[in-house]
């Protein structure tokens, strides 16, 4: 059984529909990839995953648990965390503070200080940043603020949605080394992308996301060697 | 620990105080607290020449004046300070905790009667039913909307007491106050002497600030602090942001009703004339003044904004320019108000250790604030 199972999901905004009849599904340890332009609907799909956003349509199902209507609050307490599009730190609060919000569903208050170590061991930076308010941090130290302070919640799985935007080359190498780190430590990871390269390389499985519909889906080398998706998604013509 | 210096120089002289406050065991915080807490009791008895509003302005009547503005800067403060709601029509809430005492004591209402004290709570539990009818429909959505909404309900609230249940214009005469009677035959609470109804409400603020000072500190003021930061990252994070969000809204209005309540004793009257929208401004005015999200800030603000009109009667009338002006004039040097909000945050920090690794460790207020700069973008 899958960990997570989207079933013909579909999303509006007023009138508008961004996401019609999506079927995904995410097994336990996987990472799986769901690349797309800009306005596919891969945020979109994160938000009704994660219950920011209320489905028009399908069901989505985690571990057998049928979470279409569950609160936001109630999903985190499941196993479901998320980086959320353009990090969203806590700007006026130090990165304890926020790695301290990440614990904030947490029953089990004992196991906290390993999973600090494990991010502080992640993300060295972070534990030099202890005191920093997360606003006034670059780009790269926020994003691996975010994805420490997702993990502070000991997610099953983990939604990052577009980890590498806006981050010099050397920052993307290093965060799609941490996310295949993290998902050999156990978590499963669904991340969103636009750097395809990148994604499908690292992703066992990927889905493509496109005006709202799955158009295709495949392993990630798959994907990666396929013609039409190079030409679409890799910048090769 | 490396602390940074920021580029305005070492920490101020505010920050100083602040650690040194914050260094000081409870035993010492203790013995400067009530010192100054009897001052505060005593002041209307001493009535200090620099400080006396006389003989324009009863002084016992000044200070519950500057005791109800902080009552309600505090109560506001939970909704705008804390949970980040934009509230316009806290008046609103004040209006209908006079009411509800009007219309219980005065002799102009044919409602049954019941004895101030009885009153008194039962405001409070009115205002926070209304407070809760009112957020419900309108804290599901963001931003703006609310701001709009409360608007309105400040408004609705002072027209409807233009219609006949709540008498206009006319109001309710002789409304009721705690019991006791002096040596000389008075009542202790009466309208001409505000000592005993300024003792009364400074012993209501010290209970509502112990009150919220515990929500602060618990889950509650965690999730209030995260949703005011950012509110998609709050319900990211697991927290239930409609519910405290409600709670934010309901205990504001509570405080703003019990401030209502006791306005309504001291003066002894109520009609439509004292509840337009802008004392509602006013009102964010002491909050926004001393530094929103701070207790202390805001308590300041809130004696600011009640005591300069009163202290110098030659500025009543300009009191709406000249808060006006000083607010433009404040959010230009100091947007976070006189005193910020920041000391809020790092007592979560201290917290936060704790929780995290099981110890506390000092958190230097200075090194938080001290970010090196951002050098290009993503590196
Ligand atoms: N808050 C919103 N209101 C209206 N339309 C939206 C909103 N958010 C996204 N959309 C629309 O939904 C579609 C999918 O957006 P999104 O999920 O953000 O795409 P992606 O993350 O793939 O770039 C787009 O057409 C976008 O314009
Ligand atoms: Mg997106």
């Amino acid at each position: 059984m899958a960990l997570l199972e989207l079933s013909t999901v579909s999303v509006h905004y007023g009138r508008i529909q961004a996401l019609s009849d999506v079927s995904l599904t995410v097994e336990q340890g996987e990472i799986v990839t769901l690349i797309g332009a800009n306005g596919a609907g891969k945020t979109t799909t994160m938000r009704a995953i994660s219950g920011i956003r209320p489905l028009s349509g399908g069901t989505i199902t985690f571990d057998g648990e049928d979470i279409s209507t569950l609160r936001a609050d109630l999903r985190v307490v499941r196993g479901i965390s998320q980086s959320p599009e353009g990090r969203g730190v806590f700007p006026g609060m130090t990165v304890m503070e926020n790695l301290d919000m990440g614990a904030y569903s947490r029953k089990d208050r004992k196991n906290l200080a390993e999973d600090l170590d494990r991010v502080f061991t992640l993300f060295p930076r972070l534990a030099e940043r202890k005191n920093q308010a997360g606003g006034t941090m670059s780009g790269g130290e926020q994003q691996m603020l975010a994805i420490g302070r997702a993990l502070m919640a000991r997610p099953r799985l983990l939604l990052l949605d577009e980890p590498s935007m806006g981050l010099a080359p050397q920052f993307i190498q290093q965060i799609f080394r941490i996310i295949t780190e993290i998902n050999e430590q156990g978590t499963t990871v669904l991340l969103v992308e636009q750097n395809a390269q990148q994604a499908l390389s690292r992703a066992h499985r990927a889905y493509v996301l496109e005006t709202g519909s799955i158009s295709r889906t495949g392993t990630g080398q798959e994907l990666l060697n396929d013609a039409s998706i190079k030409e679409a998604y890799l910048g090769v013509a | 620990m490396s602390t940074q210096e920021t580029t305005t120089g070492g920490p101020s002289r505010l920050q100083q105080w602040r650690d040194r406050w914050n260094g000081m065991s409870r035993f010492q915080q203790w013995a400067f607290l009530v010192p100054l807490v009897l001052l505060i009791y005593a002041l209307p008895v001493l009535n200090p020449p620099i400080l006396s509003t006389e003989p324009g302005y009863t002084f016992s009547i000044a200070m519950f004046e500057v005791a109800r503005y902080a009552l309600v800067a505090i109560g506001l403060n939970v909704v705008v300070g804390q949970a980040g709601l934009l509230d316009l029509g806290y008046i609103g809430f004040f209006a209908i905790g006079a009411y509800v005492a009007a219309l219980f004591t005065s002799p102009d209402s044919e409602l049954a009667k019941l004895p101030y004290l009885v009153v008194l709570p039962l405001a409070v539990l009115v205002t926070m039913v209304f407070g809760v009818l009112l957020g419900s429909p309108t804290l599901r959505l963001r931003g703006d909307y609310l701001a709009i909404v409360t608007l309105g309900f400040g408004e609705i609230v002072r027209l409807l007491a233009d219609l006949s249940p709540l008498r206009g214009n006319a109001g309710f005469q002789g409304v009721g106050q705690p019991p006791g009677t002096r040596a000389d035959g008075q009542d202790v609470f009466n309208t001409s002497d505000g000592t005993p109804w300024y003792w009364l409400t400074v012993t209501l603020i010290i209970v509502v600030l112990m009150l919220v000072g515990n929500l602060e500190r618990s889950r509650v003021g965690r999730a209030w602090v995260a949703i005011r930061e950012d509110e998609d990252a709050a319900e990211i994070m697991g927290v239930p942001t409609f519910r405290f969000k409600l709670w934010a809204f309901a205990i504001g209005a509570a405080i703003g009703g019990l401030s209502g309540a006791l306005y309504a004793g001291q003066i002894g009257f109520v009609n439509n004339q004292r509840f337009d929208v802008v004392t509602s401004v006013l009102f964010l005015a002491a909050v926004v003044l001393g530094g929103s999200g701070n207790k202390v800030g805001v308590l300041l603000g809130a004696t600011v904004i009640a005591y300069v009109p009163l202290r110098f009667q030659s500025l009543y009338e300009y009191r709406y320019l000249i808060f006006g002006l000083a607010l433009i004039i404040l959010m230009i040097f100091r947007p976070q108000g006189l005193l910020g909000a920041r000391q809020r945050l790092l007592a979560y920090g201290r917290e936060a250790y704790r929780r995290l690794i099981g110890r506390p460790e000092q958190v230097s207020s200075d090194s938080a604030l001290a970010a090196e700069p951002v050098k290009g973008a993503g590196s």
